[in-house]
């Protein structure tokens, strides 16, 4: 993406998240250690992070693609692939799956029409199961991007849902 | 729709109308009018409470407030302080004289009388985004003292001398590793804190830094100075984004006031501390594979020794300790060894913090002294099973414990203790399990958490724990063979042995403690082909009880295959052969007609 | 901080001042603010009490949060403080009940009975 790119991304250079990343990178550039921090940063950016932005990445912080790639794809909180506007993680903790999480899991799938790690058709949510949130006294737990539900149970999924696709009509 | 602001119930029973209440309320009238309230406050005659010895009664609503024996001379009062204002005249108040408000301490509460808060002392008590409230309980001056009075030696003598014991699973002497670290030569060195909390079911490391992160810069600085360390970094999961706040907030402050960076304290100390971010590994937690996470890399573990009290991040030495390990530190310098020495038993000091969770009423996060019983913690602490149902065991250490059965209740938990019984202290996640919970499919959730969770560096784990999770996968679909337990313990050999790291050597703990407690239960799934708990789908049947079936029909008309059949009144019937197991009729049967076996 | 007197110094200042606080303020409300207090309500809780405070012109009311004091299963908490009292813990707390224990506790002295955890 650095001036003559020849891929077909999506990302031109006039992307202003592309000015970010450069800040991100310019941040931590010359520290040791300084990759994840950086795909960190470039994840919160883009949602994801696509081939184009590791390349990007691997150009600017003078480390091997593969070698890239390899961090991205050992740690389960980097994905390559686009993600829903809501991400609705099930806790598959301890706690939360002797309370019954995962019949929590099947209402959500059936609810949403979609398989863990699948994200639904209109691009809203991305259902996924997540380690231990560390809200074990409230368990079932789940987050739906920042914002943490407790106590639940299997019957408060469809209220649930429907208070987010509620939430995204009133926004359009 | 007229909207008051207040209602006033006033009652007209003939009790009140006997003691004045036709007056009350006629003065109550007068009094709105004056103060022009009769937009606001809507007045309503009742019936009668029912209180009449304390007659006229007079209620208001919203607050629901109570007011009795009101003669016409208190209702000016009440409206000019209540209706008015919003204060609610007290003397008038009903009390029942021996139901006064006795508020107790925190500590006197139950929950709290048998717990002994060190490494959370601050945790719910203090502002944690204020450093001031942690200076003034004293936060800051085990540093202090230790810079303007202490020597490294006599700094790695006192925690030496604590007894304290890595809090983060393995329960290694926290004094000799400072002590390696000290003595392992180069110029430059590093402290690190392991917050990676990965074990499922712990949560006291993420309440530590959310509720005390001071405590654990402090402690940082104190090893820094003890081991001549200038950096030091604090390695937290990503998905506790409200610690990692309240960390980037106290570190800011601690600089602001000079107690992080140069010259601490007008000394020629030098210490500072940054956070790395997780990336959902739970390896991680494991020290050399934390080491090469926050060099930028896989988190895959590297071969012991060398330590990384030698050899740790960039190769440099590294004194790396778990939150809670921290936590403690300060306190142990303000208190004295001999203090912290004096609680917890022979072998183990201080005290450990516990996460309880799963079947018990106080869910909750508690601090107890070493040598606490299992039965002290569930049933004093916890306040037992909820349902009344039956404890059946508690399982701790997460994915590289195992489980302490129901007949070790009384069992004094140490660390010692613990391993003896196959289990480990671990994080210090306590889940209790009921009746209800089938110990096979614990023992397979657990496979399939470290199976999943296993970097795939060496064989033992990448391939030993896919074996022996399709063993256990195969005993809770109703396919086991005989030869599988055995089969399982051979497994659960190799890979202890043969693993390289703590994730790999203790990954097949949750079995071989429900194996060696619970063997009966592999045994029906087995043998039988049963679920004992009632939990593995594939071995239960659904049937309907004739003595309870009213012959409704709902759950006929509601079976999503049509798997139940039957004539209105009569006992309705399920066929074994289409159910699919899926629950709804139990769900949705009025008279628990319908049970799985 | 130049030195260990200076820290002393602060300490002993800080020690006064909060001994010293009961007098300054009518109320102190503390909302227990970790990760699972949150995940109970704690943030709704707290916004409706500053809503509260708003709505009906408290003065000298104190508001702040704390750490988890490992009470989860009574989250969301919140200690209300009057100077000279003991700590009145609430559990179970949310948008409805906090607006109750404003007007009668804060307000009016009236502890809510039903919702206090540490009761004898």
């Amino acid at each position: 993406m650095k001036g003559n790119c020849q891929c077909t991304c999506d990302f031109s250079n006039e992307d202003p998240r592309i000015k970010e990343l450069e800040k991100i990178i310019e941040e931590y550039k010359g520290q040791e250690g300084s990759l994840i921090p950086v795909l960190h940063g470039a994840q919160e950016l883009f949602g994801y992070l696509p081939e184009e932005v590791q390349i990007y990445i691997a150009q600017a912080l003078n480390i091997p693609l593969s070698e890239i790639y390899g961090v991205v794809s050992f740690y389960s909180l980097f994905t390559t692939e686009p993600r829903g506007k809501y991400i609705i993680k099930l806790c598959l903790g301890t706690a939360c799956y002797v309370k019954g999480s995962g019949k929590i899991m099947e209402n959500l799938e059936k609810e949403l029409n979609i398989k863990m790690g699948e994200t639904t058709e209109d691009g809203l949510f991305t259902l996924e199961g997540c380690r231990c949130v560390g809200a074990c006294g409230l368990a079932p737990v789940l987050t739906v991007n920042e914002q943490v539900h407790g106590r639940l149970s299997p019957d408060d999924v469809p209220s649930l849902i429907r208070t987010y696709r509620l939430k995204e009509t009133q926004e359009s | 729709m007229e909207f008051y602001r207040c209602h006033v119930l006033v009652c007209a029973g003939t009790g009140c109308s006997s003691s004045e209440s036709e007056e009350v309320r006629r003065t109550l009238n007068l009094e709105i009018e004056r103060l022009k309230l009769d937009k606001e406050v809507k007045v309503i005659t009742t019936g009668c409470f029912g209180f009449c010895n304390l007659g006229p009664i007079m209620v208001i609503y919203p607050e629901g407030t109570f007011y009795c024996q009101v003669t016409p001379e208190d209702v000016k009062e009440i409206a000019e302080e209540h209706l008015l204002k919003g204060k609610i005249v007290s003397r008038l108040l009903y009390r029942d004289p021996e139901e006064d408000i006795q508020v107790t301490d925190f500590e006197k509460i139950e929950f709290f009388a048998h717990q002994k808060r060190i490494a959370l002392r601050n945790c719910g008590v203090i502002n944690p985004e204020e450093i001031k409230e942690y200076i003034a309980r004293d936060g800051y001056y085990a540093l202090g003292k230790v810079l303007d009075q202490m020597t490294r030696e006599e700094v790695i003598e006192v925690v030496k001398k604590s007894g304290l014991r890595g809090r983060g699973g393995g329960g290694f002497p926290t004094g000799i590793k400072w002590q390696f670290a000290y003595d392992s030569p180069g110029k430059i060195k590093y402290v690190v804190c392991n917050a990676d909390e990965g074990d499922p079911g712990a949560f006291m490391d993420r309440s530590i830094l959310e509720g005390d992160p001071h405590s654990v810069l402090e402690a940082m600085a104190i090893a820094g100075y003890a081991i001549g360390a200038t950096q030091g970094y604090i390695y937290v999961r990503a998905e506790y984004p409200i610690a990692v706040k309240r960390l980037e907030i106290a570190i800011s402050q601690a600089r602001e006031m000079g107690l992080l960076g140069e010259n601490i304290f007008g000394t020629n100390f030098n210490f500072d501390i940054d956070i790395r971010l997780g990336a959902g590994a739970f390896v991680c937690g494991e020290e050399t594979a934390l080491l090469t996470s926050l060099e930028g890399h896989r988190g895959e573990p590297r071969p012991r020794p060398p330590f990384p009290a030698v050899k740790g991040l960039w190769e440099k030495p590294t004194l790396l300790s778990n939150v809670e390990t921290f936590a403690n530190i300060p306190a142990i310098f303000l208190h004295g060894p001999e203090w912290f020495a004096n609680i917890g038993t022979e072998k183990s000091k201080g005290t450990k913090v516990f996460a309880l969770a799963g079947k018990i009423n106080n869910t909750g996060l508690i601090e107890v002294p070493m040598g606490t019983t299992l039965k002290t913690i569930i049933y004093d602490i916890g306040g037992g099973i909820p349902g009344d149902k039956k404890f059946k065991a508690a399982q701790t250490g997460g994915p590289s414990g195992g489980c302490i059965p129901a007949q070790m209740i009384d069992t004094e938990i140490d660390y010692d203790n613990l391993i003896a019984l196959g289990s480990m202290m671990g994080s210090g996640g306590l889940i209790v399990m009921d009746e209800t919970d089938c110990m096979v499919d614990i023992a397979r959730f657990f496979l399939e958490f470290t199976q999943e969770e296993s970097c795939g560096k060496c064989p033992p784990c990448r391939i030993g724990t896919k074996r022996m999770l399709e063993i256990l996968e195969r005993i809770t679909e109703g396919k086991g063979v005989p030869e599988d337990i055995e089969n399982l313990e051979v497994l659960a050999k190799t890979i202890k042995n043969a693993s390289l790291c703590g994730l790999g050597q203790t990954a097949p703990n949750p079995v071989l403690s429900t194996l060696k407690y619970f063997r009966d239960e592999y045994e029906a799934h087995i043998f039988e082909k049963k679920c004992p708990a009632g939990v593995c789908q594939a071995l239960l049947t659904y049937i309907i009880l004739a003595e309870k079936c009213k012959g409704c029909g709902l759950c006929a008309r509601i079976c999503p295959v049509g798997a139940i059949s039957g004539k209105p009144k009569e006992t309705y019937v399920i066929d074994t052969n289409k159910c699919i197991k899926c629950g709804t009729c139990i769900e949705k049967c009025k008279f628990g007609a319908i049970v799985k076996e | 901080m130049k030195s260990f007197e200076e820290l002393k110094e602060l300490r002993k200042k800080l020690k006064d001042e909060l001994i010293n606080r009961d007098d300054e303020y009518a109320a102190r409300i503390e909302v227990a603010m970790a990760t699972c207090g949150i995940t109970a309500g704690a943030r709704e809780v707290l916004n409706t009490i500053l809503e509260e405070i708003k709505l009906r012109g408290l003065k000298n009311i104190q508001v702040s949060q704390t750490g988890c004091p490992g009470l989860c299963y009574y989250e969301p908490l919140v200690t209300i403080i009057k100077p000279g009292n003991p700590h009145y813990v609430y559990g179970k707390v949310n948008s409805e009940r906090i607006k109750q224990i404003i007007a009668q506790h804060v307000i009016n002295d009236q502890p809510i009975k039903e919702w206090l955890v540490n009761l004898e």
